[in-house]
């Protein structure tokens, strides 16, 4: 049995709060490692920075990933099957120039979905992440109709044998999480950052937008990126690179 | 002119029974098909990822959009002090509250979750356009409840231009609510225009004026009582207008669109059936405009068919079914053209980016939306028959406020 | 006239509906008793892993509930996810090591909902069987130490 890096920071996270000069004071704030029992904070902003030049066109391994870590699985029905992430192929009509880039949800700060959402089951935490509250939606699909990225799925079937970290189920809206599960327990990435670096490409990124010691944050400040759509003005967590 | 008397039809004949149980056959093959599709999901639907929303969203939008329509009639009456129209609004307010039932029963059943109706009602995210129109649908059951209350309750009378004054603002509040659900969706191309909302409220205008129209019609003929030329025809010109000035603002729409080179693609699919589109031009040119707007038109104003209440109901009801066809090329023509993600660059993806999506609907969708209109004219019936909404006569001299007595002849004749 | 006799018939109707409800109550607190002769089967409590639940057992029968609805949306709005009462960590001690799942005739949950006649909307999008072996069992050890820490 070996201690994980999640009870690792846990227990980490505890006995610093044990050694806290007075209540709300501490002696050493942690950055990255939240302790599980603090609320996320506007201190983070999570994000990605995804460089298309690195992309390689036949590859996949951040689809599988995703799907393999979030247990969303191929049903077999291609229009109705959801898929958090995905490759996007752009080609330049005019020059035939073409490349290709992973688009998943581009966790807005003011995200439409979100807006549009009856219940507020559609919603932005403090942190940046964009999620679904599965517990109040009732699968009106508005925000599959207000999304500019086409960035959620509606699951048309029953689904079994989920992955503990990810809910999921028939009826309701879902897309990338941007591995929430893994953000709260201090992993430092994401699924398909993890396959993207292992397969030798890196071309994702995943970091916190507001540390301005982030490779992230460095890198947005010393090299030319974009967001998608960036005429909504929607101020995307997850930026692009390299077209 | 003389004093209205209002009377519940007798409702025994087999001939009601018989549509009661027809339109109960069509309600409980809705309900069958909505525990069969929220029993296996989705699936089993032509929706998809690409097209969320589908055939019971063209049902349910029409009936809700009609249904704030048909209190326009009472509203004449009430707000605008329309005598011809006084004895129409009982059937008015009643046609609106059960063409909003069917809309909405649609909606709910098919939700991903209709179980969780109470969340949709516990739940508010006052940003989104969904939860105030949740609001307005409510508040419309009650003012219009209320406004038929004073309409029904002698001791009420005095209070009813009030309440047909809250009645017609509530209702194009809420009408331009339904239209906002589209107007304000910056995503899609075929959307996202200020036009939407008022567009919305003269086709409500239009389809519920239409409905209201048959419904009358086929509720004075077959329960042989009078109804006079000078309420049908009033009513059938009006409706001219009404599509007429749909027309309108659909022509501006499209206008508007096809100045602006970003929208050329989804205005060529639409108009053109560019890229796939056969089947939404097919709707536009032949079911809205020609069907559903140029035939009523010439049945309405050419004075071989105006006379004629055959040729006035076929013009109504082709008015109901251009405004089925043009809701269906609005929702479902407008998310089947794909988004633009990369302006100017041809995309192409595993998840249908830059592709025409494809929709054929299902039977249980259909029967879905077809029970939407069933629980609405099934509600309607029972009600006619146990409170006393239809004005025993609408003759000419009881309904026309003009009505002179050497005229008695001629109108004897028409409503004979 | 005739709206008096639909009043009234509504009302006899109301009447006849709330007499059966309440005659239906009534059977259930006599048939329903939990004493063995009951025509629903007793639930089944047992439980492998752990010495004793988060809480004393007779609060977790009446406030299980609300537990985890509070600790919902704590983890879903504000990402606090301790381990006190989250379902996860229901699943992961009250799982069947036979089936591996709280569901099922005889599953911790299922079948004391079934007695109860109570439905769990749980299940349908979370995961019925317990997390991975080692990370369960490293979340059971250290989850306690770490939990008696952050519940005081």
């Amino acid at each position: 049995m070996s201690l994980n890096r999640r009870e690792f920071l846990g227990a980490g996270a505890a006995a610093v709060a044990g050694t806290a000069i007075a209540p709300g004071i501490r002696l050493i704030e942690l950055a990255s490692a939240r302790s599980p029992e603090d609320a996320v904070s506007m201190q983070q902003r999570w994000g990605l920075l995804i460089d298309s030049s690195k992309c390689a066109e036949n590859c996949s391994a951040c689809v599988s990933a995703c799907h393999e870590e979030n247990g969303v699985t191929d049903e077999g029905s291609p229009t109705t099957d959801a898929q958090w992430i995905r490759k996007v192929t752009v080609k330049n009509p005019t020059s035939g120039y073409s490349h290709s880039l992973p688009l998943m949800c581009q966790h807005c700060e003011s995200p439409p979905c979100a807006d549009v959402c009856p219940t507020g089951a559609s919603f932005r935490r403090a942190d940046g992440i964009v999620l679904v509250d599965k517990h109040i939606c009732i699968g009106c699909r508005y925000c599959m109709m207000a999304c500019p990225y086409k960035a959620r799925s509606f699951i048309h079937e029953t689904i079994t044998d989920q992955k503990a970290d990810a809910p999921r189920g028939k009826g309701t809206v879902e897309s990338c999480t941007l591995c929430v599960h893994k953000v709260d327990r201090g992993d430092g990435t994401t699924a398909c950052a993890e396959a993207c670096n292992k397969e030798g490409h890196s071309a994702i990124l995943f970091g916190d937008l507001n540390d301005a010691n982030s490779e992230i944050a460095r890198r947005l400040k010393t090299e030319a990126s974009q967001q998608l759509r960036a005429d909504l003005n929607l101020n995307t967590g997850v930026r692009y690179q390299g077209f | 002119m003389k004093k209205v008397h209002y009377t519940m039809i007798e409702g025994t004949s087999l001939g009601f029974w018989s549509l009661l149980a027809i339109l109960g056959a069509f309600i409980a093959a809705g309900l069958a098909s909505s525990y069969y599709m929220e029993h296996h999901g989705h699936i089993v639907t032509g929706m998809t990822n690409q097209i969320v929303w589908g055939t019971p969203h063209v049902f349910a939008v029409f009936l809700i959009v009609a249904a704030s329509g048909a209190l326009n009639v009472a509203s004449i009456a009430s707000v605008f002090g329309r005598k011809l129209y006084k004895p129409l609004g009982r059937l008015s307010a009643l046609l609106a509250l059960t063409l909003l039932t069917g809309g909405l029963a649609i909606l709910v059943l098919d939700l991903g979750r209709p179980d969780r109706l109470i969340v949709a009602m516990t739940y508010y995210n006052f940003k989104s356009i969904f939860a105030w129109n949740m609001i307005l649908y409510n508040g419309f059951f009650v003012i219009v409840g209320a406004y038929l209350w004073t309409m029904m309750e002698h001791r009420m009378n005095r209070f009813t231009k009030a309440a047909g004054m809250a009645a017609f603002i509530w209702r194009l509040t809420l009408t331009t609510g339904t239209g906002s659900i589209f107007g304000f969706l910056v995503a899609r191309q075929a959307y996202d225009a200020a036009i939407m909302a008022p567009m919305f409220i003269i086709m409500s205008f239009s389809f519920g004026l239409a409905i209201y129209l048959l419904v009358l019609m086929f509720a004075y003929r077959w329960t042989e009582r009078p109804l006079g030329d000078a309420v049908v025809y009033r009513l059938k010109n009006l409706l001219g207008v009404f599509v007429a000035s749909v027309l309108y603002f659909t022509l501006a729409y499209h206008l508007t669109n096809l100045y602006v080179t970003e929208h050329h693609g989804v205005e060529g699919f639409i108009l053109l059936g560019n890229n796939g589109g056969e089947i939404y031009s097919k709707f536009f040119w032949i079911g809205q405009i020609i069907a559903g707007s140029l035939i009523p038109l010439a049945l309405f104003y050419m004075p071989v068919f105006g006379k004629s209440r055959f040729f006035i109901g076929v013009g109504a009801l082709l008015v109901v079914i251009g405004g089925l066809c043009q809701m269906f090329v609005i929702i479902v023509g407008g998310q089947a053209y794909p988004m633009s993600l990369f302006p100017g660059m041809e995309v192409s993806s595993s998840f249908g980016d830059g592709k025409v999506a494809d929709y054929s609907a299902s039977l249980p969708e259909v029967m879905l939306g077809l029970s939407g209109i069933a629980i609405a004219l099934a509600a309607t019936a029972f009600a006619i028959k146990v409170l006393p909404f239809l004005a025993t006569s609408l003759a000419d001299e009881v309904a026309d406020p003009h009505y002179q007595a050497n005229d008695a002849a001629t109108g004897a004749e028409a409503s004979a | 006239m005739t709206h008096t006799n639909l009043f009234l018939r509504i009302r006899s109707w109301l009447v006849m509906l709330i007499a059966t409800v309440m005659l239906q109550a009534t059977a259930g607190i006599v048939y329903g008793d939990g004493h063995g002769n009951s025509r629903v089967p007793m639930p089944s409590t047992e439980t492998a892993k752990g010495e004793k639940c988060v809480e004393p057992e007779d609060v977790m029968k009446r406030k299980h509930m609300e537990f985890i609805l509070h600790q919902r949306d704590k983890t879903m709005h504000e990402g606090i996810r301790t381990k006190q009462y989250s379902l996860k960590n229901c699943v992961n001690c009250h799982a069947d090591p036979q089936t591996q799942s709280v569901l099922g005739k005889d599953g911790f949950c299922e079948s004391c909902h079934a007695y109860a006649a109570v439905s769990i909307d749980c299940f349908s999008c979370h995961t019925d069987s317990p997390e991975e072996q080692d990370a369960a069992v490293s979340g059971t050890v250290f989850g306690s130490i770490f939990d008696s820490n952050i519940t005081k």
